[in-house]
């Protein structure tokens, strides 16, 4: 073996370079133990920027989660968060409950696609319309993975899934519902936004939102939501490192990232 | 000094109870003849520091419902039949993740039983449901159904009518002490959150990876056996003249008062006759039932096509069991029909007493 014919800098990498921001900790205390889902999935980079949030705004010995049913069901088991596993679709009507009783409470939900649109879609409005002081997070992969990838109420026009096995056709299946332009057009809700976890710039706009939407419960300004992307390779059918392209080139397109409504108006 | 009484209908007076009992949280969805609580608690709750939610639907209002039981508070819920059959999924999630709360099934008669007793929702569990007869026994009921739902962390039903519903009683409401009860210590407050040892509420109970729970199969096992145990302790029910009786009634809810009315008339002219009634409709009373009907004739009345006469038959030989009700409901389909009317009782009850001898081998 010849020696390098050039010389390489050596870097300190011992510590952080000068002006880098500590966006995450490699261990978040919130979070007990390895997730069970899929490699690529985005699921669990959601839920870690919900626990970090929690602890960025000093709220967690307060904290209430409403669990719904879907792949991040299995989170409960991880979350170091006071949770109620509730029924498909019911996330935002236990969260009512919770709320009411205990209004110093910070109460949010997990939800996904399918059980926030396709089982519970009037309980996210109605919740949102009585302007109920909750936050719902919604993981909108656009596929029912947990049961292995079938349609739901936000599949984009084209995606092949095992219920529209030659993609969807508006003329057979209907068109897409964004849940979050819903929700943002009622009175009583007071904070939306939309954001994605396909890669570094969006995880961390995301992780933006998500403390914007828990203050703007802190602030009782009504209902807030935000609607992340989340990658599910295995749902798509696509391998697992591909996940982040095709959520750009297929969700991204029908969901555009931002701000939707905010306290004083949106973006 | 007597008992100053006040003038309530019926479901003002249940609404007062269960604000008395210490509920702090309501969600319904209007329907007649629960419309009237709902509105009685619209009323009340505010004053009284609670919330009482008109809900969008009573899929939502029983999940409401669930959220504030599962945050510790007394809650509770309430429609017809009709309306409670639509909140059967979250009764059965309830009594697995043992959420306590109150339903109250104002209904328009006496035909859900079977889904007061038997419940639609999935898996083994049972619904604790109390059915007063009169208004004063429902307030009475009210509160004891929230003693026991957060006694054994459950869901508890109490079961009334349109004439409980709209019958004006003069009352006294106070706050009726059962015992005292467990501290909610599992319930939802966000306390524990990052402590290592957060709560979980959870029909699965699967705990957490660093604190593992005891699994579906544990954990469901442990649920059918606390209904047994209920089964084995809160069986309730009324004996009437049973002692001298040849011929036992089986009534219950405000047809057991009908039935009184009759019974009663007939023992004047003579007939050995006495009333059986359950207070709970589940546990069912059936030790009870078996041992009062000893060697007797049973004649099961209710306004229905026989959902008690099943009950019964497992505790009394089908051979001395006679049905005596039928379904029976108004022009409007809001009210009992002509059955729910003493002398139409009595006279139901009269042709058995009369021919006896002639049916008492007809009914196998």
């Amino acid at each position: 073996m010849s020696a390098p014919s050039k010389q390489l800098p050596i870097v300190d990498s011992t510590t952080p370079p000068d002006g880098t921001v500590k966006v995450a900790d490699p261990n978040p205390s919130l979070i007990l133990g390895a997730h069970s889902l899929c490699p690529g999935c985005g699921e669990p980079v959601a839920l870690r920027l919900l626990m970090e949030s929690l602890q960025d705004l000093g709220i967690v010995d307060r904290s209430i989660g409403v669990v719904g049913h879907g792949c991040y069901g299995s989170f409960v088991r991880i979350m170091d968060i006071d949770v109620l596993q509730c029924l498909h679709g019911r996330a935002p009507s236990c969260a009512t409950g919770i709320k009411r009783v205990r209004p110093d409470s910070v109460v949010f939900t997990l939800q996904g696609d399918g059980d926030m649109v396709n089982e519970g879609l009037q309980e996210v409005l109605h919740s949102a319309a009585r302007a109920e002081n909750i936050t719902c997070i919604l993981l909108n992969n656009g596929v029912f993975g947990d049961t292995g990838g079938q349609a739901t109420a936000t599949t984009v026009v084209g995606q092949r899934t095992k219920t529209s096995l030659d993609g969807r056709d508006p003329a057979k299946h209907g068109y897409p519902i964004p849940v979050s332009d819903l929700v943002a057009s009622l009175d009583g809700s007071g904070y939306v936004a939309r954001g994605h976890v396909g890669d570094p710039g969006g995880v961390t706009r995301t992780k933006k939102m998500i403390k914007e939407a828990l203050q703007s419960q802190l602030d009782g300004n009504g209902l807030s939501l935000v609607e992340i992307l989340t990658m599910c390779p295995t749902g798509w059918f696509v391998p697992a490192g591909e996940g982040p392209n095709y959520q750009q080139q297929s969700m991204e397109q029908t969901y555009p990232m931002g701000v939707l409504k905010r306290p004083g108006g949106a973006d | 000094m007597s008992e100053e009484l006040e003038l309530l209908e019926g479901t003002a007076a249940i609404a007062k109870s269960a604000i008395a009992a210490g509920m702090t949280f309501f969600a319904g969805y209007p329907m007649s003849p629960f419309t009237g609580l709902l509105e009685s608690l619209s009323a009340m709750m505010p004053e009284a520091g609670g919330v009482c939610i008109n809900a969008e639907s009573e899929i939502e209002g029983v999940n409401m419902t669930l959220g504030a039981g599962a945050a510790g508070a007394r809650a509770g819920t309430g429609s017809c039949g009709q309306g409670i059959a639509l909140m059967q999924e979250a009764i059965a999630e309830a009594a697995l993740n043992e959420t306590p709360f109150v339903v109250f099934n104002l209904a328009r008669g006496a035909s859900d039983y079977f889904q007061c007793t038997k419940g639609g929702g999935w898996n083994d569990y049972r619904t604790i449901t109390l059915a007063p007869k009169s208004v004063h026994e429902a307030v009475e009921h009210t509160q004891l159904a929230f003693h026991l739902a957060d006694k054994y962390r459950a869901p508890a039903i109490v079961y009334g009518d349109p004439l409980m519903a709209r019958t004006t009683v003069g009352i006294n409401i106070k706050k009726l002490d059962f015992g005292d009860l467990p501290q909610k210590d599992w319930a939802l407050d966000g306390s524990m959150s990052g402590t290592g040892k957060s709560r979980q509420v959870w029909t699965w109970a699967m705990g957490k990876v660093t604190d593992p729970g005891p699994e579906m199969d544990a954990h469901w096992r442990y649920i059918a056996e606390k209904f047994n145990t209920i089964d084995g302790i809160e069986q309730r029910h009324e004996e009437l003249w049973c002692d001298d009786a040849d011929t036992i009634v089986v009534a219950w809810g405000t047809g057991a008062l009908f039935a009184e009315k009759a019974v009663s008339e007939l023992r004047k002219a003579g007939h050995k006759v006495g009333i059986f009634r359950p207070i709970t409709l589940w546990p069912f009373p059936g030790p009870a039932l078996e041992r009062v009907a000893e060697g007797k004739r049973v004649l099961v009345f209710e306004a229905n096509a026989g959902q008690c006469l099943e009950d019964v038959y497992q505790w009394v030989p089908r051979r001395r069991v006679t049905f005596i009700g039928r379904v029976s409901v108004d022009h409007t389909g809001m009210n009992f029909g002509d059955i729910m009317d003493a002398p139409v009782v009595r006279q139901l009850i009269l042709e058995h007493l009369d021919n006896q001898a002639a049916t008492a081998g007809a009914n196998q």
